[in-house]
């Protein structure tokens, strides 16, 4: 069995939510990786808050926030465990960020430490 | 010293009479057996100070020294050493287990092998053995120094969890034992509440989730000692003041920001002491049941938050996240899909009852099956 990772990207973080959106959104975000935790299939994740983000770029140059320059940024990550890329593409179908629009999920997957990748 | 020698002198006259004779005047006989063995006694004791003591000189133990100390303090201090030193993870949980009822709780092997449904030499084999590897370990008996006692701790509750679960589900058919399992458990988890080092958050959710559940022993028994489910059980027969005791603890467990599995359990319990169904019950459990899935997975906690699910989604949602578990050689598995199913298909719903029947290896859970599957074909 592999591993993956669903990176959660939002096409604009900037978008503030109410706390009652958010207190929903969390809700059926649980309900998602519930559903694959009650599978076993859930090895580990983390939503990654906006809120003290930094970029650093190059030579060392650090700016504020994921936001400005790039619009996409990255909302959290879950990684599952699968057989196949397919099985793990239909568990991020579930994923709640796919219901804002321009959001996405990228899914990778995790390089094993056999020697191999 | 005194009840040493009658009891001694007894113990003489059951080990002579039998052979030689009852004497012609017994008392006489044990008041002079007696008298004979206060002397050598006086004489021993007399020697040893006079003769022996001097010799051995300060660091002989003083009489005082030797003497045992029984306050409670200190029973509670060597059985708090003795419980991390069962615990230890070099030997296997059942062992741990095993030893636990038989050191710390006085249980008889018959009596270890009748609460794990197997037979004393298996039991006894298992406990030399644990304690040939402790002696060839050199596991100290004391409390782990400060920076190990949080992992040896995590060791020691997973036994009492398991000790308690093996009281509460055991298929042990012996009610009074079932019980007496869950009360040691009980005892000991609240040892460690008591001792400042081992009071952590997470024991105070476990000794939660334990009372929580502990007050229904009365309700889930029928007069016949048959289970009675949640649903059926008399409400007034479960213990509040347990659930005080519990919900107390709870409150205790919150301090600190680790959250651990007990945590999660006893707030999945907490919900249960709460008979009525409201939509915030059922969002709660669900929630629970998500997060300790992600913590820790078991095919207990995938079939119950299944449940919960139907309870907040209802059971067309259900279906469909049960199918994806994969659990098809589990009997509870497919008595909770015929009941998802059985407003909604009833063929689908005998069908999957019978394949639990087909799986079930217990009579109470074959019986238990049957009815449900018989009340379905009435509909």
């Amino acid at each position: 069995m592999n591993e993956y990772i669903l990176i959660f990207r939002h096409e604009d973080g900037q978008k503030l939510a109410s706390p009652e959106q958010l207190q929903a959104w969390m809700k059926q975000t649980m309900d998602w990786i519930g559903g694959i935790a009650a599978q076993n299939k859930f090895s580990s994740g983390t939503g990654l808050p906006f809120d003290e983000a930094r970029v650093v770029g190059y030579k060392g140059v650090v700016t504020n926030g994921p936001f400005g320059d790039i619009k996409e940024t990255i909302g959290g990550y879950i990684i599952v465990k699968a057989d196949s890329i397919e099985e793990a593409v239909e568990f991020a179908k579930g994923s709640p960020v796919l219901q804002g629009d321009g959001n996405s999920v990228e899914v990778r997957k995790i390089a094993r430490n056999d020697g191999l990748h | 010293m005194a009840e040493d020698i009658a009891s001694e002198t007894f113990l003489a006259a059951m080990e002579t009479w039998p052979f030689k004779g009852v004497p012609e005047n017994p008392t006489a006989w044990l008041y002079t057996v007696a008298k004979n063995k206060a002397k050598n006694l006086l004489t021993r004791d007399k020697l040893f100070h006079h003769k022996i003591k001097p010799m051995i000189g300060s660091s002989a133990v003083a009489g005082e020294d030797t003497e045992i100390d029984l306050s409670a303090k200190n029973i509670a201090d060597s059985q708090l050493q003795m419980l991390f030193t069962i615990c230890h993870p070099s030997i296997p949980v059942e062992a741990q287990i095993g030893l636990s009822l038989r050191i710390l709780c006085g249980f008889g092997i018959d009596e270890i092998a009748n609460a794990f449904l197997t037979n004393k030499e298996t039991i006894n084999k298992r406990l030399s053995r644990a304690k040939e590897k402790l002696r060839s370990e050199k596991v100290a008996i004391e409390l782990p120094p400060g920076h190990e006692i949080s992992k040896r701790l995590d060791a020691v509750m997973t036994t009492l969890y398991l000790l308690f679960n093996e009281g509460y589900y055991s298929e042990s058919s012996d009610t009074v034992l079932r019980n007496d399992l869950c009360l040691e458990a009980m005892r000991l988890t609240y040892m460690l509440t008591e001792n400042q080092q081992t009071n952590q958050p997470a024991v105070n959710a476990l000794f939660a989730l334990m009372c929580f559940h502990a007050s229904r022993f009365e309700a889930r028994k029928n007069e016949h000692g048959e289970m009675i489910l949640y649903h059926d059980q008399d409400e007034t027969r479960w213990n509040r003041e347990l659930i005080a005791k519990g919900v107390y603890h709870f409150h205790l467990a919150a301090s600190g920001n680790s959250l651990s599995k007990y945590h999660l359990e006893a707030g999945i319990a907490y919900w249960h002491t709460i008979r009525e169904d409201s939509a915030e019950k059922w969002e709660s459990i669900l929630q629970l049941f998500n997060q300790l899935l992600m913590v820790s997975y078991s095919p207990v906690a995938a079939l119950n938050r299944t449940y919960a699910l139907s309870k907040v989604k209802g059971k067309k949602a259900a279906i469909a996240e049960a199918e994806k578990l994969d659990l098809s050689n589990d009997h509870y598995y497919f008595t909770l899909l015929g009941e998802l199913y059985a407003d909604l298909d009833k063929e689908k719903a005998k069908e999957n009852f019978l394949k639990a029947l087909a799986l079930a290896t217990t009579l109470p859970d074959k019986q238990l099956i049957q009815a449900k599957y018989l009340e379905i074909n009435k509909k």
